[in-house]
């Protein structure tokens, strides 16, 4: 069996004690596995990926991560109009392997070449960072996780703003990136593609189910997960409404 | 006309006085240029003008008490910055508005001790520098803290520009964004202490936001920006300095000035591109 990555045991977290957003939370990733985070806005996606990620310090309960955990964010939290390419970005990742005082050698800019083409934007290296489509953001981001050399990744709501050729580009990326035995949390909205993943972690302020697909996606969690905001469609199935994933950059 | 541009730029140095009024200009104008390159991405120009104001009661003080101005200012900005940070953090005022009244707080106190009878240097000096009168301990502690600030840039490059450009994942590379934040904070501190002698308090955020803002117009990196901004510094204290000989108006406002019309003209460039 493969090696456990992330054990979280009733964990609580938040920016306040007294105020946890997300409590009872149980869960243990491993190699391999990419987990689905869902749940509405507010519902603690965001807040439990700061807290694995160390921004946050738990609140309540145990957390074990074995070895370095890589985030991507959302593209629009970095910043646009910084005077960075590409490159620059995927070479930030070294920070995590090379003291901070020194510059990149050789072999640590191959590396970044590498991770550039291993998602597919090898030809973008130079191209500033703000010029790039949301898809390319998105991958340059990934990139710098891969330099980070780290096996749990972390991606926050990594499709939102993604035309559809871009997500089928990460989707593909995320698969392989699994493959190589990486762990990945990615927060998301998207509870079709979630079935295609192999765990599922709902929350609403609380953990609702942890499992496969098959089995916390049922009727009843994803009530319990989304509550009012799930729509009730024709032939009695349920609908979460689509957010902003999608649409066009 | 070649000549004429020489001459204009060339004769002003004959004098000791101007030559070392130029190479204080240089070494202050090269620091802060490169420096406030990362004052514009770290959204500081409001924080730096703010300490630059408020540190002027520490200088009063020290030129009534017969210190080194340095010291003075020194102290002034560690007062300054704890009644910034202190006004920052006041309950139910706007953080903007608590900040301008402390500043303005402060600079009405320095101006008050300056005006004191009893303090030697007129209000101009340290309002607007003495670039002309700089003395030998003064340029020796300028080549210092320039040689101090250019090195730790150096040094500090990469975790600078990742926590600029993406603070919340700044931990997870394993730096720590308060710490970059405070060297930041630190490395400007000692960019104004070296500013103020040679421009005064109300000049110094030129030299600290003029080229660099410039140079941010013409380039798209990081290090290319760094390095044009201090180029520009230096042109700005030649040209400024050369101005204010010619046309016999006060040094530090010339330089400033100089500072305001590059990014004018660099502004101009990027618009026809």
């Amino acid at each position: 069996m493969s090696r456990t990555l992330i054990a979280a045991h009733g964990l609580a977290a938040g920016y306040a004690p007294d105020a946890p957003v997300l409590t009872g939370v149980d869960f243990e990733v491993r190699a391999g596995e990419r987990v689905a985070v869902l749940g509405p806005n507010g519902g603690g996606k965001t807040t439990l990926l700061r807290t694995l990620s160390g921004d946050l310090r738990p609140l309540a309960g145990t957390l074990r991560v074995e070895g370095r955990i890589a985030v991507v964010p959302q593209t629009e939290r970095s910043r646009l109009d910084f005077p960075v390419s590409a490159l620059d970005v995927a070479l930030m990742g070294s920070l995590s392997t090379l003291p901070w005082w020194r510059r990149p050698g050789r072999s640590v800019r191959r590396r970044a070449r590498e991770a550039l083409a291993a998602v597919g934007l090898s030809d973008h290296a130079d191209r500033t960072f703000g010029d790039l489509s949301g898809g390319q953001r998105q991958r340059v981001l990934v990139a710098r996780a891969l330099v980070q050399d780290a096996p749990v990744l972390l991606l926050d709501e990594p499709y939102v703003g993604l035309d559809a050729p871009s997500a089928a580009q990460l989707d593909g990326l995320l698969a392989r990136l699994a493959s190589d035995g990486r762990a990945l949390l990615i927060a998301t909205h998207d509870v079709e593609q979630a079935r295609g993943w192999e765990r599922v972690l709902c929350l609403n302020r609380r953990q609702i189910a942890f499992g496969s697909p098959g089995e916390a996606l049922t009727a009843q969690v994803l009530k319990a997960t989304y509550g009012a905001e799930l729509v009730e469609v024709a032939g009695g199935g349920l609908l979460v409404p689509p957010h902003h994933h999608h649409d066009h950059d | 006309m070649l000549t004429a541009i020489g001459s204009f730029l060339l004769d002003p140095w004959e004098q000791a006085i101007d030559r070392r009024a130029l190479l204080e200009l240089t070494l202050v104008g090269v620091t802060a240029a490169a420096l406030g390159c990362w004052v514009l991405f770290y959204r500081l120009p409001f924080a730096a003008e703010s300490l630059s104001h408020a540190l002027l009661p520490g200088l009063a003080v020290a030129a009534l008490a017969g210190f080194p101005l340095v010291l003075g200012g020194a102290a002034g900005l560690v007062v300054a910055a704890l009644a910034i940070a202190a006004a920052g953090r006041a309950p139910r005022v706007d953080r903007d508005v608590a900040v301008a009244v402390a500043v303005t707080g402060m600079l009405g106190i320095g101006a008050l001790l300056a005006l004191a009878p009893e303090t030697p240097p007129g209000l101009s000096e340290l309002l607007f520098g003495d670039v002309l009168g700089v003395t030998d301990g003064e340029l020796a502690l300028t080549v210092a803290v320039a040689a101090l600030v250019l090195v730790a840039l150096a040094l500090l490059h990469r975790p600078l520009l990742a926590v600029g450009f993406d603070r919340r994942a700044a931990r997870a590379l394993g730096v720590s964004a308060t710490a970059v934040d405070a060297a930041l904070l630190l490395l400007l501190a000692a960019t104004l202490l070296i500013g103020v002698q040679a421009l005064g308090n109300l000049l110094v955020v030129a030299v600290l936001v003029g080229p660099a803002a410039a140079a941010r117009e013409l380039t798209s990196r990081m290090a290319p920006m760094m390095a044009l901004a201090a180029v520009l510094a230096a042109v700005g204290a030649v040209v400024g300095l050369a101005v204010s000989y010619h046309l016999e108006t006060a040094a530090g406002a010339s330089v400033a000035l100089t500072y305001v019309a590059i990014y004018a003209l660099a502004r101009l460039a990027a618009w026809r591109r």
